[in-house]
C-alpha cells in the first residue's frame, strides 16, 4: 500500500532512535567489556594495563560475592513472592462490589509513586528506628522488646521496603487482569457448586497466568538494579549482609574507585539480567503477535 | 433474603478493602502527618496521631536550610526536558512503525525493549568515565540525556502502541487530499493521538522524576534532583523526622498527584502492552 516515498521517510524517522539506542546500548557495552580486562583504577589512570581475566577473578574472589549474589537472590525471590501472593489478595479484594473502589485503588497504588530513597527513609527512620520507630512503639505497647530491624534483619528489612513498593504494581497488573475474566464461567462453576477455592484454582489463577508472568518478569529487572534502598538504609551491611550484587559493582566502581574490577562485577550483572531477559521477550512478543 | 446477604457482604469487604488499603498507604498518610508535627512531638512516646500542635514550620525550615528549590528546580527541568527530548526522537519513531512497517518492523521493537534490560551497574563504570571525560558529571544535560534514554524504549512502545489504534483509512484520506508528510503528522495525526501522547507524557514523567540511579550517582550539587537531596537525609539529619517528612512530602506530592491520574497508562506503559 505505502510507496517508495513514504518508505523511505518512514526509514528517516525511524533514524533518530535507532542510533541513539543502538550508541547507547553498544558503546558502554563494549567500555565494560573493555576496561573488564584491563587493570583501571579511578584514582591511578596512568597506572592501567591489559591483565586478562584477573579482574574476574578479584570480582570472585571478594569476600562479598557470593554472600552478594545469594542476597540478589533472596532479595528478588523474597519480594517477588511477597508482591505476587499479595497482590493476587489484594486484586481479588478490590476486585468485588465494594463502596469507595476508586479511593481504594488510589491508596493502593500510591506507593508505587513515592520515589526510592523517600520511601526507603521513611521506612528506616520512622517504622524500623529502633528508639524512635512505630514499629518499636508497638512491640513497647504490647511488652515486648524493639527488634533492631537494620542491625539484626538487614535484608529483610530492605525485602519488606522494596516489597511495599512494588506491591502497587503486582496489584494493579493483576487487578487489571482480573477484570476482563467473564464472570459468566465464574457464575457457571459456582451455579455447578464448585467451592471458590476451587474455583480460584482452576478459573481465575489460570485467567492470571499470563499477567502473573510478566509481574515476575518484569519486577525481576527492576529487581535486580535496586541500589538506593540499600544505599540510604544498611549501606550493604553490617558487615556485607545486605550487600548485593548490585551493590557490590556501585562500592567497587564508586567507593573503592577500582573501575576494572567493577566492570567485571559489570559484565556478571548483565549475563544474570539477560537470562531473565530472554524470557520476558518471549513472553512480550508472543502478545505481540496476538 | 439474598439481597440482605449480599448488602452484608458488601459492607464486609468494603471494610476489609478499606483496610488493607489504609494500612498500605499508611506509612504515606503519616509521613504526611509527621510533616506537620513540631520536631519534639515527631519522636513522642508513645506516637501522637493527631493531637499535637499543628506547624508549617518543618516546610519553612527545609527551604531555608536546603535550598529546596534548586533541587525541585532540577527535578522539573529533567523529568520535563527528558520527556520532550524524548517525544521529538520517539513520536516519528512510533508513526513509522505503526504506519509504514517492515519485515524487521517486530524485531525492531523488541530489540529497542532489550536495551530497557540493560542492568544500570553494567555500564556505571563506562558513563560514570565518559561523564568525567565529556564534564557532563553534575550537569542538567548530561542527565536529561541519560534519562530520555533510559526511557526511550517505554515512550516509543507506549506511542506505539496508541498510534496503531489510529485507523490507517484516515491517514490516507489526507494522502489523497494533497497532504505533505509532515502536515499529515502535525495536523490529522497528532490531534488524534493526544491522548496517547499525554498519557506517554504523564508516564514518562513520573518515570523520570523517581528515577533514582543515574541521578544519584551522576550529580553532586549543581544538577542534583529531589532523589539525591532526599538520599542527604540518610543520617544523622534523618533523625529530625519531622523535617524529613517535610521534605519528603514536598518531594512526592506533585508525582502523587499525578500518579493517581495515570493508572490505566501505567499497566499499559510498564508491561508494554502485555497486559491492558
Amino acid at each position: 500500500m505505502s510507496t517508495q516515498a513514504s518508505r523511505s521517510a518512514a526509514r528517516v524517522m525511524l533514524a533518530p532512535a535507532v542510533v541513539v539506542l543502538l550508541v547507547w546500548m553498544i558503546v558502554p557495552l563494549a567500555m565494560t567489556l573493555w576496561f573488564s580486562v584491563q587493570r583501571y583504577n579511578l584514582l591511578r589512570p596512568e597506572d592501567s594495563g591489559f591483565i586478562w581475566f584477573q579482574n574476574y577473578a578479584n570480582f570472585v574472589a571478594t569476600p562479598a560475592f557470593w554472600l552478594a549474589i545469594l542476597n540478589t537472590l533472596l532479595l528478588v525471590l523474597g519480594v517477588l513472592a511477597i508482591t505476587v501472593v499479595g497482590g493476587i489478595l489484594i486484586a481479588l479484594l478490590i476486585d468485588r462490589p465494594i463502596w469507595g473502589q476508586g479511593p481504594v485503588r488510589i491508596l493502593v497504588i500510591s506507593p508505587f509513586f513515592i520515589m526510592p530513597p523517600v520511601a526507603a527513609l521513611i521506612w528506616k527512620n520512622m517504622f524500623m528506628n529502633p528508639t524512635n520507630g512505630l514499629f518499636a512503639a508497638g512491640f513497647r505497647a504490647v511488652g515486648l522488646q524493639p527488634v533492631e530491624w537494620l542491625q539484626d534483619w538487614p535484608l529483610v528489612s530492605v525485602i519488606l521496603i522494596v516489597a511495599w513498593q512494588w506491591l502497587p504494581f503486582a496489584t494493579l497488573i493483576l487487578l487489571t487482569a482480573l477484570q476482563s475474566l467473564s464472570s459468566e464461567q465464574l457464575e457457571a462453576a459456582e451455579m455447578d457448586g464448585a467451592p471458590p477455592l476451587k474455583r480460584f484454582w482452576y478459573i481465575t489463577l489460570p485467567h492470571l497466568a499470563r499477567a502473573i508472568t510478566v509481574v515476575v518478569l518484569i519486577q525481576t529487572i527492576f529487581l535486580l538494579g535496586i541500589l538506593v534502598e540499600i544505599l540510604v538504609t544498611t549501606n550493604g551491611g553490617p558487615g556485607n549482609e545486605s550487600t548485593t550484587l548490585t551493590y557490590l559493582v556501585y562500592f567497587e566502581a564508586i567507593l573503592d574507585t577500582d573501575a576494572g574490577t567493577a566492570a567485571a562485577g559489570g559484565v556478571v550483572a548483565v549475563i544474570l539480567a539477560n537470562i531473565v531477559a530472554v524470557f520476558l521477550m518471549r513472553a512480550i512478543g508472543k502478545n505481540l503477535d496476538a | 433474603m439474598a439481597r440482605a446477604v449480599s448488602t452484608q457482604r458488601k459492607a464486609l469487604n468494603t471494610a476489609l478493602a478499606w483496610g488493607v488499603a489504609l494500612l498500605i498507604a499508611f506509612p504515606i498518610i503519616w509521613t504526611v502527618l509527621t510533616s506537620f508535627k513540631p520536631e519534639a512531638q515527631a519522636v513522642a512516646r508513645p506516637p501522637i496521631w493527631l493531637g499535637f500542635d499543628w506547624t508549617l514550620r518543618n516546610y519553612a525550615d527545609v527551604e531555608r536550610q536546603r535550598d529546596y528549590f534548586d533541587y525541585f528546580w532540577n527535578s522539573v527541568i529533567i523529568a520535563l526536558g527528558s520527556t520532550a527530548l524524548g517525544l521529538l526522537i520517539a513520536i516519528p519513531a512510533a508513526w513509522s512503525m505503526a504506519f509504514v512497517p517492515g519485515r524487521r518492523t517486530r524485531d525492531l521493537l523488541m530489540w529497542m525493549l532489550s536495551t530497557k534490560m540493560m542492568p544500570g551497574v553494567a555500564v556505571l563504570v563506562p558513563i560514570y568515565l565518559l561523564f568525567i571525560w565529556t564534564g557532563l558529571l553534575d550537569t542538567r544535560f548530561g542527565l536529561v540525556v541519560v534519562i530520555m534514554l533510559i526511557n526511550l524504549p517505554i515512550i516509543v512502545w507506549m506511542l506505539y502502541t496508541y498510534f496503531k489504534e489510529i485507523p490507517a483509512e484516515i491517514l490516507e484520506a489526507a494522502r489523497m487530499d494533497g497532504a505533505s508528510l509532515s502536515s499529515e503528522i502535525l495536523y490529522v495525526l497528532t490531534p488524534m493521538a493526544i491522548p496517547g501522547i499525554a498519557s506517554t507524557v504523564l508516564l514518562n514523567i513520573i518515570l523520570a522524576w523517581n528515577e533514582s540511579f543515574w541521578t544519584i550517582v551522576l550529580t553532586t550539587t549543581d544538577a542534583a534532583p529531589l532523589t539525591k537531596f532526599i538520599s542527604g537525609f540518610s543520617s544523622p539529619q534523618g533523625l529530625f523526622y519531622a523535617k524529613l517528612s517535610a521534605a519528603s512530602t514536598m518531594a512526592i506530592a506533585p508525582i502523587l498527584v499525578m500518579g493517581w491520574f495515570s493508572q490505566r497508562q501505567l499497566v499499559r506503559g510498564l508491561t508494554f502492552g502485555a497486559v491492558k
